[in-house]
């Protein structure tokens, strides 16, 4: 489980969070929504430790990870998969090559267990016969799948997906967060999604927190966010027109 | 108020304000160098794995050193040859021997020519390469994915390219050296100038090994600017598509001021 305790966050002194507290669950999508601009990539980079927090603490299972160095952080963070808004594959690298790089960091596995093991991440999300391509030739939905195979690779407790499906088809979006939710209940991964897709909201929120101007503004579950109990979530939720005949 | 004292008032003011911009530059160049410094600071440690180490090394050495050498070999080629050339316009005196061409041509290529002109070319090559290069990997967040593993990116990504510049520079410059002095060859078997053997009598004329030892000191130190600098401006990005060539442009234009400046801090320390 991870635990977000208090978490302030501030740049040239104006506010991006305020204050927040969060538990995050394994074997659930736990989903942080929001606005552009209300904190929800901030809170995720604070999560993963790419920023450091002004106030409060994160926990990893009771490990405090919010005041340890570079170093005690190196054996907790190959516990832990991320998956980028843009995929963040290694243009230089091939699929398999990008699905390998965190076994060659990590592990003393021969070449073969290496590629048994890229092989098996890569059948896991559909792409057994991409291993030979180069990122450049890959579609928006398959750099996704890619960056999910390179960021299971190594069995990680913890899954980061910062908008997964943001500049995808609906019917590639809804084929990622599947394999996300899937991936999550089959190895009890506790995965943190950012998104401001309300098709995913409804599909996958396990759990939901609504984030609005840097503070933590609703809780819920995908069941009960149709029906919120303030103004601000409502404003956000039913602001599309598909959304606002849904309602109906 | 008197127009005197509002022409002092307006003389003043300009001075405050050059005076404030003064130190402003002044204050970005320290925090731009304590930057440089902290960067520095964690590209040179012990790399996380040495076998993926020493492949990108390899890479980089192939990107960085075999690639320019074609460049290199056209350039020098040429600076040869034209070194000569003007220097043997320049000889009219009948009591200076024309094996001076050989031995000043020689003299200029390895103090100067070779490691200072070369070293610039590649600042522009390579420098811009290597801050393009980075500079994408932090806007497509691929810096961000390798922190992320754990990885210490400014090692994994910089000392492969600073350490393959320091290792094949020195090489790249003594084959730019000998092709410099071949195209003074050509000079003399292609025209009537002076003889080939006047120009081999000057080139090995007075040789001090020193000289080469210098020019591979500059060139070292060289290779590091270039490459640390460069890097440090693809790495420190913030945003999108037009910082990346923003940054390599500044990368060069950098990296050539240092080198030099520090050709004439080497050339003070090594040759007085």
């Amino acid at each position: 489980m991870i635990s977000a305790k208090h978490i302030t966050k501030q740049f040239a002194g104006r506010s991006v969070l305020d204050d927040i507290s969060l538990d995050f669950e394994p074997g659930y999508t736990n989903l942080i929504i929001g606005q552009s601009g209300s904190g929800k990539t901030v809170l995720m980079k604070c999560l993963v430790g790419l920023l450091e927090v002004d106030k409060g603490e994160i926990y990893y299972n009771n490990r405090l990870f919010s005041r340890m160095n570079a170093e005690e952080r190196r054996p907790l963070r190959q516990e832990l998969g991320m998956l980028f808004q843009g995929g963040a594959l290694f243009d230089s690298m091939n699929v398999t090559q990008n699905v390998m790089f965190p076994l060659n960091m990590y592990t003393r596995w021969s070449r073969s267990e290496k590629l048994k093991r890229v092989q098996f991440c890569l059948d896991r999300v559909n792409l057994s016969h991409a291993g030979l391509l180069m990122p450049s030739e890959l579609s928006g939905g398959m750099v996704k799948r890619v960056a999910i195979a390179r960021a299971i690779a190594l069995n990680p407790r913890y899954l980061f997906c910062d908008e997964p499906n943001s500049g995808l088809d609906p019917q590639t979006a809804t084929l990622i967060d599947n394999l996300i939710l899937e991936i999550t209940r089959e190895y009890n991964i506790t995965t943190v999604i950012n998104t401001h897709d309300m098709n995913s909201v409804l599909q996958i929120g396990d759990r939901v927190n609504f984030i609005y101007q840097g503070k933590l503004w609703w809780q819920g579950t995908k069941t009960n966010i149709m029906e919120p109990d303030n103004a601000e979530l409502e404003q956000f939720l039913f602001s599309t027109e598909l959304t606002r005949r849904l309602k109906k | 108020m008197t127009p005197r004292d509002r022409w002092e008032f307006c003389n003043d003011l300009v001075f405050c304000t050059n005076l404030a911009r003064h130190f402003f530059t002044t204050m970005n160049l320290f925090e731009q160098t304590g930057s440089y410094v902290l960067l520095m600071s964690r590209v040179l440690r012990r790399p996380n794995r040495h076998s993926l180490f020493f492949k990108e090394l390899v890479n980089e050495i192939q990107k960085v050193g075999f690639d320019s050498m074609g460049i290199v070999a056209i350039i020098s080629v040429f600076m040869g040859m034209v070194v000569t050339i003007q220097t043997a316009y320049n000889i009219d005196s009948p009591l200076i021997p024309l094996s001076m061409v050989g031995f000043t041509a020689r003299q200029s290529v390895i103090l100067e020519f070779s490691p200072t002109i070369i070293s610039l070319i590649l600042a522009g090559k390579v420098g811009s390469s290597i801050a393009s290069e980075i500079g994408t990997m932090r806007v497509t967040e691929q810096i961000d994915a390798l922190e992320v593993m754990g990885i210490n990116s400014a090692n994994f990504l910089i000392l492969p390219k600073v350490v393959a510049a320091v290792l094949f520079n020195p090489v790249l410059i003594i084959f730019s050296i000998g092709l410099s002095l071949l195209g003074g060859y050509f000079v003399a078997l292609f025209t009537s100038l002076y003889t080939p053997g006047d120009y081999v009598t000057g080139l090995r004329f007075a040789f001090e090994g020193f000289t080469l030892f210098y020019a591979l000191i500059k060139t070292v130190v060289f290779a590091f600017l270039i490459t640390s600098v460069s890097a440090y401006q693809g790495y420190k990005i913030r945003g999108g598509a037009l910082e990346v060539g923003r940054s390599s442009t500044t990368a060069v234009v950098h990296s050539s001021i240092l080198i030099i400046l520090f050709n004439l801090i080497l050339t003070q320390l090594l040759l007085t």
